[in-house]
């Protein structure tokens, strides 16, 4: 791939990106399903008004992020996915796994092309991939709002 | 031995009702030799998280496709994926997966370029099954590799490519799309994606009948009264037309090629599967839309 500059990624991600582009194919969806059991609950301030989580209409099945960046701009992140959308969640795990608990920075710095470096072109479909593409520009979006 | 068809009343009203069994009847010959169960998903991993005891997984995007060239797995390699299956020339094979059975009859659709005899669809899908609380597992199914001859695909009969639908242009198109990728609005949309198409609209004199239509809140399909309300009563199709239906990429177009084709029994319907990612993209074939340009 052109352009990828792996010292960008911030180190639980790049970790992540590692441990995807170093395993075979099927290995990768294997994964991906890891990280989509691994995807905390929701904290009760967000279970209880789904309302403060924004769609993520790109997705092909439901999808819901919330961000917040604390006082020392560190940003924590909020997901919500149906159990039945289990490549979904992985996405939403990865990202989890990858960025929370980083700087505002960090998670800005995050280039677009993060599904090309898992590596997982080859056994997930393009639109699934663009709603992965999407959901981390929302992302970058609400903590772009909370910081400027 | 052929697998007697499921004598459940409500499939007796459709045109083939051999093509269709119920959960009920699915549930009882589950272990019957020469039945195999396929799981087929829009999402790829919930086979993963559990599926019918003893279904195989076929995932649409890395085993029903060439892996280089946009087309499907030629002769060799499906008789390959059969083989690893555990599925024969011979076995009745039923499908079932998620959001109504879009992409079960996705893969149904494929099989049948391959003229495998015996395909059937589980009414109501996975939703259905799961909700009866029907069996579910983890554990991979113990299949012994098959024998599947080499069978050439025949395209002809139920599939068209871009060249036939406009030679087919005057002739009834049913787009199965949402209304707003049929209007041509998606592409307007902020923060929408664009589906990968540069071109937003549908291809000329298509009628709209989102797929999901022909589908009942649990997936299972709507009565023969009703599908004939919807495809003959509001947009004028008869049993006697030559039908092209199309949407994204050829997945939910395949639902309504099912409905048309097995239960009405239309016996000219083919499923334009280059659909809008390949007519949105394509250099001054005609598109209609119902939206002002900007």
């Amino acid at each position: 791939m052109t352009g990828t500059l792996p010292e960008t990624l911030p180190d639980p991600l790049a970790e992540i990106v590692e441990l995807f582009s170093s395993s075979p194919p099927r290995d990768r969806l294997e994964l991906l399903l890891e990280y989509s059991q691994s995807l905390p609950p929701l904290p009760e301030r967000y279970a209880a008004h789904p309302e403060r989580l924004e769609p993520v209409p790109e997705c092909q099945s439901p999808l819901f992020v919330a961000t917040e960046v604390d006082a020392e701009g560190r940003v924590q992140l909020y997901f919500d996915a149906p159990a039945e959308s289990p490549t979904t969640r992985g996405f939403a795990g990865i990202f989890h796994a990858g960025l929370d608990g980083l700087s505002a920075e960090q998670v800005l710095g995050v280039p677009p092309d993060l599904t090309t470096r898992l590596s997982l072109n080859e056994v997930v479909s393009p639109l699934r991939l663009r709603g992965a593409v999407a959901l981390l520009s929302r992302v970058q979006r609400q903590v772009r709002e909370q910081t400027s | 031995m052929a697998i007697p068809n499921d004598p459940d009343p409500k499939l007796a009203q459709y045109a083939h009702p051999d093509k269709l069994v119920t959960t009920a009847w699915l549930a009882e010959h589950l272990d019957d030799p020469g039945l195999v169960v396929v799981e087929s998903d829009e999402d790829i991993l919930l086979y993963e998280t559990g599926h019918i005891p003893g279904a195989v997984k076929v995932d649409w995007h890395t085993e029903l496709n060439d892996p280089v060239t946009r087309d499907y797995l030629d002769a060799e390699r499906f008789a390959e994926l059969m083989r690893a299956k555990g599925i024969g020339r011979d076995t009745t094979v039923v499908f079932y997966g998620d959001k109504s059975n879009w992409w079960a009859a996705y893969a149904l659709w494929v099989f049948s370029l391959f003229g495998h005899p015996d395909l059937r669809l589980l009414d109501g899908g996975r939703a259905k099954w799961e909700a009866e609380d029907r069996p579910m597992t983890t554990d991979a199914p113990a299949r012994e590799p098959a024998d599947y001859p080499v069978v050439e695909r025949d395209d002809a009969r139920i599939r068209a490519f871009r060249d036939d639908v406009l030679a087919h242009l005057g002739k009834p198109l049913v787009d199965v799309r949402s209304a707003d990728e049929y209007t041509g609005r998606l592409l307007h949309m902020a923060n929408y994606p664009q589906e990968g198409a540069l071109r937003g609209g549908h291809i000329p004199g298509a009628k709209s009948v989102p797929w999901a239509r022909a589908a009942n809140e649990d997936g299972t399909f709507r009565s023969r009264a009703e599908l004939e309300a919807l495809y003959q009563d509001e947009i004028g199709l008869s049993g006697a037309d030559d039908v092209v239906v199309y949407c994204r990429i050829g997945e939910r177009s395949s639902h309504t090629w099912f409905a048309l084709t097995h239960l009405l029994g239309y016996d000219r319907v083919r499923n334009y599967d280059g659909s809008w990612t390949e007519w949105g993209n394509t250099v001054r074939v005609p598109i209609e839309r119902e939206i002002e340009s900007e």
